[in-house]
């Protein structure tokens, strides 16, 4: 090797082959869905148990229930009270993490292989017999609205749910936090608790994950002794508005006396995950601000220096999850970030992507892919989702392929079918003293200002 | 569980470990630098993580925004951190890109100052103050990070001062400063290079001679001042910040053994009894049985010279007084040091310990990072290995001698945030007792 060989870019060996680990789907005769995908690297395993009972199921009114469901779950049970529940739990070196997102409540655990069995057990009695004390509920209900305070001092968050209440119209699910706001939360108990399980917590509607060091035949004797009596109900499927608010771009300016940063987001309503055009607006969405060198992210943070850092991202739910730029920007630039990225998303839809741009972009999301599920975690979270969604079993075996088939032509097409800058919500938690005017001059649409609980102040 | 380990030593100084693993065609390569913010010199607080952020601005056959084009392009992930004591570049890319991963860690290694401009640097300095003001200045108790070492540690020590640095340094540091920065650190002698994955040893190990290989050793690197400090405070420290905040928070923390030792095990057993998950003994008396905290969680910063610092994390449930908050932390952390635990406590913390760690081998980057770490403070990679064990043999007696020696009212400094409103009820309070009286 001479000097000017160590100068030169080295180019690729040839590649090795990669399949997503191999996994068999069962169900119980009383409906419980199983998923077992034997990892055996190391001796550990990780178990999701998804039950049909995310946020998007909340009775109106009772919004945040699912969420505080999933999480009392652990507060005991008929054999034990919560303080034991965890004790049960931690002894074994797992800590059940219970939650809801908008589709799916996920109780999940990671354990060493030994300890699986009893884990799994222990797992099983949460899920069956919850005894949802009042005084936990109660606890965890406070719980819930001291974040809900927290929130309104964290600027991220805030502008999180804010964006949500300004890109979804009024009755839609999606337009409230997931966990609910101090007004629903409120009307919460442990009755309302109670009924929401009763409506929602089923052989037929839970489907138990189970990846690591473990044989499929093991773990269906397992899971068959932990759930195999449990019974099945009829749980009511459930259609989510995703409707917008606003069909013309606004501006909202919610207030942070002396914020030095503006946290913004812009965007608005998108698509369903199981839209036709998935494949097309990951490769469009990791152009326009997915990667690091992407438009956005170039443009807003190593051109101009006005954040650490400028994404885009579409949040994928059953129902239409919002389209989403994110960035915190310094706040004398807040109107020259919003005009930025909104030339970018124009640039976009009128002239499309160059080669090199489409490949880097699925180059990426073609190689990376091994490099997603490197733990049993990761794994499962997979598989959740392939079950929550409803994608089709080869869905891993076929996604390199599907990324690698997306043309600069099927990325313009996506652009303009599902960016739409006419609709664009931009909300900016900041110094209104210092933003609003400047906002209202760079004329991207009306300026309305809200307070921190988002009350209009003007 | 035990990792496959090798490691060998160019002419140069570097230092190189290898743990291979063909479960998946991918490969993580880790790099530490013994340099963090610990190194800086006076009025260039902030330095060392800036610099971090020009080493992604390319190098002499790299372009400005190539690195992460190119092993993004690649299939790669790919990223840098700075802490007091280590900067470290990592990527994972697919095992048939380990080439071009090395390639871009010597090029930046060996050539970085040609690609260095006055623009860029301009550039990153912005945005690095924006990192500030996202991470430290625009989020609540954001300043934590920088007030709890300038508590705990005194004001000529290496870990006192700010990682993330003052607007005012930061506005200070120059092209100058990149050149005399890269030539004193960022050299063979002061570096690790790992790789974990799946590699062929003999391939890995000729790219790291043909790449690192011509990169000369380093010269004049400046000992640090020495960083010994008694084991305890001596005393009971308090701040109170009044911030944009809507909950008290008291952040606790105790000089504790240094990562690495026999005491440090038990210091972070100790850590895991007292804030580790819902079971442990700040959660289940704070949060669930009195109901004063929504939150608290212990851990221990892993610093392996001068003293570690163990710190309690605990905040206020709304309507509880920031007073009742702090004495009831108190009288936990007095039970602790005057009762000790018992063997029930350790297991369960060992076992959590235990399943944390076996989960996070399961990555090549989390294995790279770990070897890079051994082999960095102490010469050893395969120390990586006797974790597991080294937890296993902490019993209660070990933690006792811990709490005893390390818990009690001498060796306490706490950081206590408190919400403005409360501050100017307070003031309005005092104010009208001033009045009536």
């Amino acid at each position: 090797m001479t000097a000017a060989d160590v100068f030169k870019r080295p180019a690729p060996g040839p590649s090795r082959d990669y399949r997503f680990p191999a996994f068999e789907r069962l169900t119980l005769s009383n409906g419980l869905g199983v998923v077992v995908a034997p990892v055996s690297k190391l001796p550990i395993a990780t178990v999701v148990a998804l039950v049909d009972a995310g946020a998007a199921a909340d009775p109106p009114g009772q919004e945040g229930v699912a969420l505080l469901t999933a999480r009392a779950l652990a507060e005991g049970t008929e054999q034990s009270d919560g303080a034991d529940l965890a004790a049960r739990f931690e002894r074994l070196g797992t800590a059940l993490d219970a939650s809801a997102d908008w589709d799916s409540a996920a109780l999940r655990i990671t354990v060493t292989s030994e300890r699986l069995p009893a884990a799994l057990a222990l797992l099983a009695e949460v899920i069956r017999v919850p005894s949802f004390p009042e005084r936990e509920v109660e606890r965890l209900r406070q719980e819930r609205l001291a974040e809900l305070l927290q929130q309104r001092a964290e600027p991220r968050g805030l502008a999180d749910d804010m964006f949500g209440k300004f890109a979804y119209a009024p009755g839609s699910r999606y337009a409230l936090p997931d966990g609910g706001l101090e007004s629903t939360v409120d009307a919460l108990n442990r009755s309302a608790v109670g009924t929401f399980y009763g409506e929602r917590y089923s052989a037929s509607s839970t489907t138990v994950i189970i990846v690591g060091d473990i044989t499929v035949e093991r773990a269906r004797h397992m899971v068959t002794d932990a759930f195999g009596s449990w019974t099945s109900a009829d749980v009511r499927h459930v259609a989510v508005s995703d409707q917008p608010a606003a069909t013309t771009r606004l501006v909202h300016v919610v207030g942070k006396a002396d914020a030095p940063q503006s946290e913004l987001r812009v965007g608005h309503v998108g698509v369903p995950r199981l839209h036709p055009d998935y494949f097309s607006i990951v490769v469009m969405n990791a152009i326009l601000g997915g990667l690091f060198s992407s438009r956005i992210n170039l443009n807003l943070r190593e051109a101009h220096a006005y954040t650490y850092g400028a994404f885009s991202s579409f949040d994928w739910r059953r129902g239409a999850g919002p389209f989403t730029v994110a960035t915190a920007v310094r706040s004398d630039v807040t109107d020259a970030a919003v005009r930025e990225i909104l030339l970018e998303i124009d640039k976009l839809r009128d002239a499309g992507v160059t080669d090199a741009e489409l490949t880097l972009a699925t180059s990426y999301l073609d190689g990376v892919f091994p490099i997603r599920f490197e733990s049993t975690t990761a794994i499962a979270t997979a598989l959740a989702s392939l079950v929550s969604y409803g994608l089709p079993d080869d869905y891993f075996d076929t996604y390199r392929s599907q990324v690698r088939s997306v043309t600069a032509g099927h990325v313009l097409s996506a652009a303009q079918a599902h960016l739409r800058p006419d609709q664009l919500q931009v909300v900016a938690v900041g110094d209104p003293t210092i933003i609003r005017a400047p906002l209202e001059v760079l004329g991207a649409g009306p300026v309305l200002t809200y307070d921190a609980e988002g009350h209009p102040t003007s | 569980m035990r990792l496959p380990i090798d490691t060998f030593r160019l002419p140069n100084g570097l230092f190189v470990t290898l743990s291979e693993d063909h479960t998946a065609p991918l490969v993580a390569v880790n790099l530490w630098y013994h340099v963090g913010s610990a190194n800086e010199r006076l009025g260039r607080t902030g330095f060392a993580h800036l610099f971090e952020h020009m080493l992604f601005q390319g190098s002499a056959n790299v372009g400005a925004n190539e690195h992460f084009e190119l092993v993004q392009g690649a299939g790669g992930t790919l990223n840098g951190s700075t802490w007091l004591d280590r900067t470290n570049y990592f990527e994972t890319v697919p095992s048939n890109q380990l080439a071009l991963a090395l390639w871009l860690e010597a090029d930046r290694m060996g050539r970085l100052l040609p690609a260095m401009t006055q623009q860029k640097l301009d550039t990153q300095r912005d945005v690095v103050k924006n990192e500030r003001r996202w991470s430290v200045d625009n989020q609540p108790y954001g300043t934590w990070w920088e007030k709890l070492p300038a508590l705990a540690f005194p004001p000529d020590h290496p870990f006192h001062h700010s990682l993330i640095g003052s607007m005012e340094d930061l506005s200070e540091a120059s092209l100058d400063d990149v050149a005399q920065f890269f030539a004193t650190y960022y050299t063979p002698d002061n570096a690790v290079l790992s790789i974990a994955g799946d590699f062929e040893p003999s391939d890995a190990r000729r790219l790291v001679e043909q790449y690192f290989g011509p990169i000369p050793r380093g010269t004049n690197r400046p000992p640090l001042p020495s960083m010994e400090l008694p084991p305890t405070f001596g005393e009971s420290r308090r701040e109170v910040v009044i911030d944009a905040v809507m909950l008290p928070r008291l952040y606790l923390t105790f000089r504790s053994p240094v990562f690495g030792s026999d005491e440090y095990y038990a210091a972070s057993v100790t850590g895991a009894i007292l804030g580790m998950r819902r079971g442990s003994r700040l959660h289940r008396a704070l949060v669930r049985d009195r109901q004063i905290a929504s939150d608290a969680t212990a851990f221990t910063f892993d610093l392996p010279k001068g003293s570690d610092l163990l710190v309690v994390d605990v905040t206020a449930r709304p309507g509880i007084d920031a007073g009742v908050l702090e004495s009831e932390v108190a009288r936990e952390i007095d039970t602790l040091h005057t009762d000790g635990v018992d063997a029930t406590e350790v297991e369960r913390a060992v076992a959590l310990i235990e399943t944390d760690f076996i989960s996070s081998m399961q990555a090549a980057g989390d294995r790279a990072d770990k070897l890079s770490l051994f082999a960095t403070y102490f010469g050893d990679p395969r120390l990586l290995n006797e974790q597991v064990d080294r937890y296993r043999s902490v019993t209660a007696q070990h933690v006792n001698a811990f709490a005893r020696s390390r818990l009690g009212r001498d060796n306490r400094a706490s950081l206590l945030y408190l919400p403005r409103e409360d501050d100017t009820e307070r003031a309005e309070a005092a104010n009208l007792a001033a009045t009536e009286a």
